[in-house]
């Protein structure tokens, strides 16, 4: 709490004014703006999967090998962008829109893959790798087990 | 026996019997500050964030020193009549101003302040030389947006997008000599700030977690010395940015102290808006820069005859933050007249 120890003179606000102060003068971001962004983005990720997964059907993969193949080119594409620069400008505009898809998933693999490089293979890139994509993969294999246990009961 | 106190007014002011002399200042800056609107003012620019060193963090070091180098040669101070070096920065242990004093070699008294860093060494190295411990005093504060936002944030190439109450931390470093005798402005008072928290927790929101601290220090001072704002020709604080400045106007009107356009914040001057860096500039390097290349230079004109640099500075980490604690901040203030 401030002011208890404080000599006077003492600025003439409440914590509490001060938090309503600070949420009337910070600005909001703009939702609907970032939400068509981001569905725009999102969508065309997702749009580019479903047409690599067509094509490669035609070209006479079954259609779950050529799922996991456009994941594979999908991972592989959000890499080089990380790598070039791009996909961080991506995500300042998309938001959500391109960290959701694997894309973002491979992004956030890369970039602190680059990023600790310089700190060493082992304390850096090995240690730093999952600094970002760690909670995501620690909460979603928890999930799928959770629901897998789940599913196993069901059908008993 | 009674306690002396001659150079401490009010609450937490001291006024400098003999004020010490800025004789020189120098600013190194990457490539957005000097696209800036500030760009001319500075010594140097950088073409890119590194300058061809093999990490950020030593890019951030050599700025340092070479701002800190380019002050000394200025002022033309014999190397042994530098008593001491004041330097800081934002990362860890103070890496930045270590390494900048290990290649330097003068007696070094490494200051941390968050981003108020700059105003706090300007007020430490004249108590030095006020109080005839020093001669000459060397400060210098570096701050770089790469290792910050990889200190603090998440790595730089990850793709999300920033708050709209969101700071850039700039990439600089600004230097000044402070001396007993010689021609330039001066330092004639320093507040000393303390450290406020109203529990804002938005590590995304800087501004307000330190606009409260800067006020404070803007009340006392102003009480200890019994001026106004109006006796400033510029209040300038250090990295509030848009949010922050705002917030800072409106507790220092409620709380009796009126300010108008001459209450600045050198993170909204250094950076045009179209510049895509939100809520302003943050970070030590913000207010020295800025102090260092257009404040000393409209000072030296006289088109400034005095000027209240208020130094802003979030006291938190990101351990802290990930803790749940509030962010603290702190305002210190130092006077400077032409």
């Amino acid at each position: 709490m401030p002011g208890q120890n404080l000599r006077p003179p003492n600025l003439n606000i409440t914590p509490q004014e001060y938090h309503n102060l600070t949420m009337s003068m910070t600005p909001k971001p703009n939702v609907i703006r970032n939400s068509w962004r981001a569905f725009l983005v999102g969508g065309l990720i997702c749009a580019i999967g479903q047409v690599m997964i067509n094509l490669l059907t035609m070209a006479g993969l079954e259609r779950i090998e050529a799922a996991t193949a456009a994941t594979a080119i999908l991972i592989l594409l959000g890499a080089l962008l990380t790598g070039l620069g791009v996909y961080d400008e991506i995500g300042k505009f998309a938001g959500a829109g391109s960290i959701v898809p694997v894309t973002g998933f491979s992004n956030s693999i890369v970039a602190p893959a680059l990023e600790f490089k310089r700190e060493g293979y082992v304390m850096g890139v090995g240690a730093r790798l999952f600094t970002v994509a760690g909670p995501v993969l620690v909460y979603g294999i928890a999930t799928s087990i959770a629901v897998g246990i789940i599913y196993y009961l069901l059908h008993f | 026996m009674k306690l002396m106190n001659l150079k401490r007014v009010g609450n937490q002011t001291v006024v400098f019997e003999n004020p010490p002399v800025i004789l020189s200042s120098y600013s190194v800056v990457g490539p957005k500050e000097g696209q800036g609107p500030l760009g001319k003012t500075f010594s140097k620019i950088w073409q890119d964030n590194t300058n061809g060193n093999k990490s950020w963090e030593v890019a951030e070091s050599k700025m340092l020193e070479e701002a800190m180098q380019g002050a000394v040669s200025q002022a033309k101070v014999k190397a042994d009549e530098l008593d001491f070096m004041l330097a800081g920065d934002l990362l860890n242990q103070i890496i930045s101003a270590n390494f900048a004093a290990r290649t330097l070699g003068f007696p070094f008294i490494g200051i941390y302040g968050a981003c108020s860093t700059m105003a706090l060494s300007m007020a430490m190295g004249s108590m030095l030389i006020d109080g005839q411990f020093a001669r000459n005093v060397l400060v210098g504060v570096s701050s770089h947006h790469d290792t910050a936002e990889r200190q603090y944030r998440s790595p730089t190439e990850q793709g999300s997008q920033r708050a709209m109450s969101a700071q850039w931390t700039v990439t600089g470093a600004g230097s000044l000599v402070l001396a007993q005798t010689g021609v330039g402005p001066r330092i004639t008072a320093a507040t000393i700030g303390r450290v406020l928290d109203y529990g804002e927790k938005n590590v995304n929101n800087m501004g307000a977690a330190m606009a409260p601290a800067v006020a404070d220090t803007i009340l006392n001072h102003m009480k200890d010395l019994n001026r106004t704002p109006g006796d400033y020709d510029l209040i300038a604080s250090g990295d509030l940015g848009q949010v922050g400045i705002q917030l800072a106007k409106e507790v220092l009107k409620r709380s009796g102290v009126e300010t108008a356009n001459q209450f600045q914040d050198c993170g909204v001057m250094i950076y045009d808006p179209s510049q895509d860096v939100h809520a302003g500039g943050s970070g030590c390097a913000c207010s020295s820069v800025v102090f260092a290349g257009e404040i000393m230079q409209k000072l030296i004109s006289k088109q400034y005859q005095r000027v209240l640099l208020v130094g802003s500075g979030a006291l938190h980490s990101p351990t802290s933050a990930l803790q749940g604690e509030s962010i603290p901040g702190v305002g210190h203030a130092v006077v400077i007249e032409a």
